[in-house]
């Protein structure tokens, strides 16, 4: 079996991330022993927060849900080659779809609305993958300028159609749009937390992803387009059309993402309504090696961050600041480890200066 | 003679990779030195660690029986290392003086004394007979001189020793023999020479000793006069070597390519391939012969649908084919082994397996309704590596660790695993060892004899002599003739290279 086969590089990519995480928890305790707590006492608290009971546990994996689905369509673009940057957007996107197609179709049953929301989510999110994904292709022009800038009009388009065309008429001018009707809203998976249906779509895009990138011609294609798009063309593949496509794809995970917040949790659109999803799941991609399993696992790991943060500062008082400071922690061990894992730390001790280099050839000649 | 330069023990480890394995190297005073080897047998590496690329793990070098440390090359240029690159650095734009220039350090702070560093340039030149011209620009003058340009440069920094990394890679033969007259007076005057290369044609005619690389290590040192072609080799590759193949008889069929007044650009958007017109028939191998660059590469892209055709025709089995997608030509019956077999044949992250089914992946029987069938690809995978010999841990191995070699097998049995009627062979054996190349020319004439007909671009003549029926002489995107290969004069061949005897007509503009 191919997933079985775990080479020194395999090994490496697994442990890096690990490690990594592991590693900027340990420094987090030397910060935390530092403004006079207990380590031990905090991260009790930390996990509490984040898995301790139904209810935390129901809030970090209804956080984790927006950053599996943009995350795994950060990776399914990366893997063909392009960084996208606009998963906020994307998402935002697919929120006004979602609302539009649920709120238009609010008559029907669940079992056919929910799916038409998701639906529109995807299309959404894929339009606005879509567009710059060929002007890449197609041009070569920048996606990272494109998918940024793409995300600031997606932002202010959410503004500006809940304040105008999609405003509900019976809010009192505050700037929403009208509550979808009960059939579509993503039902609880427990109750009396804010743990819905959402989660269980998210686990299947990524099974599903994880399908089409390893075990279908196109994911073959994707994948090839994306390591090395000259070999690709010279094997006869339509880099254009594979890495645009891939591109959509990528917007309409981060759709539905859009999607899932409106029919999960706030039954309607209004102003921000991500907290920056799209960009920390730039970091979940980027730890999660953009491997759909990764993903998932760093998505729940962000997700805890953030839960678990606020009870630390409720319990023993240490400012949720430090979520964030381990969060950064983590993406920069994890990026030097990846490089070190690929270069080796004899080309690492030339970045050092030349005192600590000339001390070090023991540790490269161990490696 | 006396010992000018010693290396001692080098270790140099890559991260999995022994590279230079307790390698010991000597020198003498005046002499040329050849470290013959295949590629990467560590000739490249054991001189990036003398000039101050590489830092070894360990081992010394001693110059002139004094240890010396070379940390940087501006340490090896202070004890008179100089080394000539495979790849120019020159700037197009400059003259040949001011790259000179440029290259120097200034003894008087900003100021360059113009004047006086022509005057050095000169007198070094005449010492050595290095035709040059001082005024012209570079990207006006040939590659040979070019090259002759960054030997004055190294002379300029008083260097002893001269590093040349495969210099006749990029030369015409005329090229060739006019740097090695060079070679030859520059010893005499008491330089000492070390000359990389991997052709043992080179190496006995130049060399006075001949040290051999295999593997990481040192396999011998020896006199070039006390040995000869086939111990070299053997001494390269570990066994024996066959250097002509038989060649059988073979009567061409029907025609497969035809290629009518084709033009072509570059990527730079200039002309590169100018009204170029041939066939190819059944059982046929016409050989593309000229010095790299020349409009190769973009007429073989024209016909692989990689590269629009600005005017002219491709015919594939009298099927037009003229600016169809790569993937239309691929699946009219052609075979392409590309010029670059690791930025292009292959994609180094894709297993063995993976880069085997590269082209067909979506066919039966390796994908069925979009899915692919993973036995099936590993299945074809495990009988095409017994096929073809290649030497990997098995198909799930990523290309990027096979050996140069063992990496083109793969493209080779990818490639002549599809239906083909054309092959398209693009330097096949760039960078080879000798046992590779033999099994690459075996492959080809075999597909020759089964009635393929083989386009083969090689800018190495003695492939090009060795295996076509018929040679083309490409220079600056046009034909300069097409000739029999038989009792071809070298002289008629090289003259036709260089531009300077063209059989066919001037193309109309």
């Amino acid at each position: 079996m191919q997933a079985l086969r775990l080479s020194r590089n395999a090994l490496l990519s697994i442990a890096i991330p690990i490690v990594a995480v592991m590693a900027s928890f340990l420094i987090g305790g030397v910060l935390i022993l530092l403004v006079g707590v207990n380590p031990v006492d905090a991260y009790s608290a930390f996990l509490y927060g984040a898995f301790g009971n139904r209810v935390n546990l129901g809030n970090t994996l209804s956080v984790a849900t927006p950053l599996i689905l943009c995350g795994l369509g950060i990776a399914f673009a990366a893997r063909g080659s392009a960084f996208n940057i606009g998963a906020e957007g994307q998402l935002y996107i697919g929120a006004i779809f979602a609302t539009w197609v649920g709120l238009r179709f609010a008559g029907l049953p669940g079992y056919l609305l929910i799916p038409l929301i998701l639906a529109g989510g995807f299309v959404g999110g894929g339009l606005w993958g879509f567009i710059p994904g060929i002007l890449k292709a197609r041009f070569g022009i920048n996606e990272v300028v494109l998918t940024v800038m793409l995300s600031e009009i997606a932002v202010q388009l959410v503004s500006w159609v809940v304040r105008g065309p999609m405003l509900d008429p019976n809010s009192y001018g505050l700037p929403q749009t009208a509550a979808l009707s009960d059939a579509g809203k993503l039902p609880l998976l427990l109750k009396g937390t804010r743990l819905h249906l959402g989660l269980l779509v998210a686990l299947l895009a990524a099974v599903i992803v994880y399908l089409l990138l390893f075990k279908t011609a196109f994911g073959f294609r994707v994948r090839a387009v994306g390591f090395n798009a000259r070999a690709a063309r010279y094997a006869g593949m339509a880099v254009t059309a594979t890495s645009s496509l891939a591109m959509t794809i990528s917007g309409g995970l981060a759709g539905i993402a859009g999607a899932i917040e409106v029919s999960g949790v706030h039954y309607r659109l209004l102003d921000g309504i991500s907290p920056g999803y799209g960009f920390t799941a730039i970091v979940v991609s980027l730890l999660g090696k953009r491997h759909p399993l990764g993903v998932v696992i760093a998505a729940i790991l962000f997700a805890a961050l953030q839960g678990g943060a606020d009870a630390m500062q409720r319990k023993v008082a240490v400012p949720v600041h430090l979520a964030q400071i381990i969060q950064a922690l983590t993406i920069l061990l994890a990026i030097v480890g990846e490089y070190l894992g690929s270069h080796g730390f004899s080309q690492f001790r030339a970045l050092l200066p030349a005192g600590l280099g000339a001390a070090a050839p023991a540790v490269a000649a161990e490696e | 003679m006396s010992t000018i330069l010693r290396m001692c023990n080098i270790t140099k480890r890559f991260p999995g990779v022994l590279a230079n394995d307790c390698v010991n190297l000597e020198v003498e005073r005046g002499e040329i030195h050849a470290l013959l080897g295949e590629n990467g047998a560590g000739k490249s590496t054991l001189m990036n660690c003398l000039y101050g690329l590489y830092q070894p793990q360990a081992g010394e070098i001693y110059l002139n029986d004094q240890r010396v440390e070379v940390t940087c090359t501006g340490d090896a240029v202070a004890l008179g290392i100089g080394m000539i690159h495979q790849h120019f650095m020159l700037v197009p734009q400059l003259t040949v003086l001011e790259n000179i220039i440029a290259s120097l350090r200034s003894d008087k702070g900003v100021f360059i004394d113009k004047r006086r560093v022509r005057q050095q340039v000169m007198e070094l030149a005449q010492k050595h007979q290095l035709q040059i011209e001082p005024d012209a620009y570079v990207w006006q003058i040939s590659v040979g001189a070019q090259q002759r340009v960054e030997i004055i440069k190294v002379l300029l920094t008083g260097a002893q020793i001269l590093v040349l990394d495969e210099p006749t890679a990029v030369l015409t033969p005329q090229e060739v023999r006019e740097l090695f007259h060079i070679l030859r007076s520059l010893a005499g005057a008491g330089k000492t020479i070390i000359f990389i290369s991997h052709k043992l044609d080179e190496v006995t005619e130049i060399s006075d000793r001949v040290t051999v690389l295999r593997n990481g290590r040192v396999v011998g040192t020896v006199k070039t006069k006390a040995t000869n072609k086939a111990e070299l080799a053997r001494m390269m590759v570990g066994r024996e070597v066959l250097f002509t193949l038989e060649k059988e008889a073979v009567q061409p069929g029907e025609t497969v390519l035809e290629v009518e007044h084709i033009h072509a650009f570059n990527d730079r958007k200039l002309p590169a391939v100018k009204d170029v017109s041939f066939v190819v028939r059944r059982g046929e191998i016409l050989g593309i012969a000229g010095v790299d660059g020349n409009g190769q590469n973009e007429l073989t892209e024209v016909i692989a649908g990689l590269r629009k055709a600005t005017r002219g025709r491709v015919l594939i089995l009298g099927r037009d084919v003229t600016n169809r997608s790569p993937h239309h030509v691929l699946f009219q019956g052609v075979a392409h082994i590309p010029a670059e077999r690791k930025a292009v044949g292959t994609i180094g992250e894709f297993s063995v397996a993976e880069n085997l089914v590269l082209v067909s992946y979506d066919t039966p029987p390796f994908a069925r309704l979009g899915w692919l069938n993973q036995n099936a690809i590993d299945r074809f995978a495990r009988e095409r590596i017994q096929e073809f010999d290649v030497r990997t841990p098995g198909p799930g191995t990523f290309a990027e660790q096979l050996s140069g070699g063992n990496l083109q097998k793969v493209v080779l049995a990818r490639e002549l695993a599809r239906r083909h009627d054309l092959l398209l062979c693009v330097q096949p054996t760039r960078g080879l060892d000798v046992g590779a190349i033999e099994y690459v020319h075996r492959r080809l004439l075999e597909e020759r004899r089964r009635g393929a007909g083989i386009l083969l671009v090689s800018t190495e003549l003695d492939e090009i002599l060795g295996l076509s029926d018929r040679i083309a002489v490409m220079y600056e995107g046009q034909i300069m003739g097409i000739i029999p290969n038989q009792n071809v004069e070298l002289d008629q061949l090289g003259l036709m290279m260089a531009g300077a005897l063209r059989l066919t007509p001037q193309p109309a503009a």
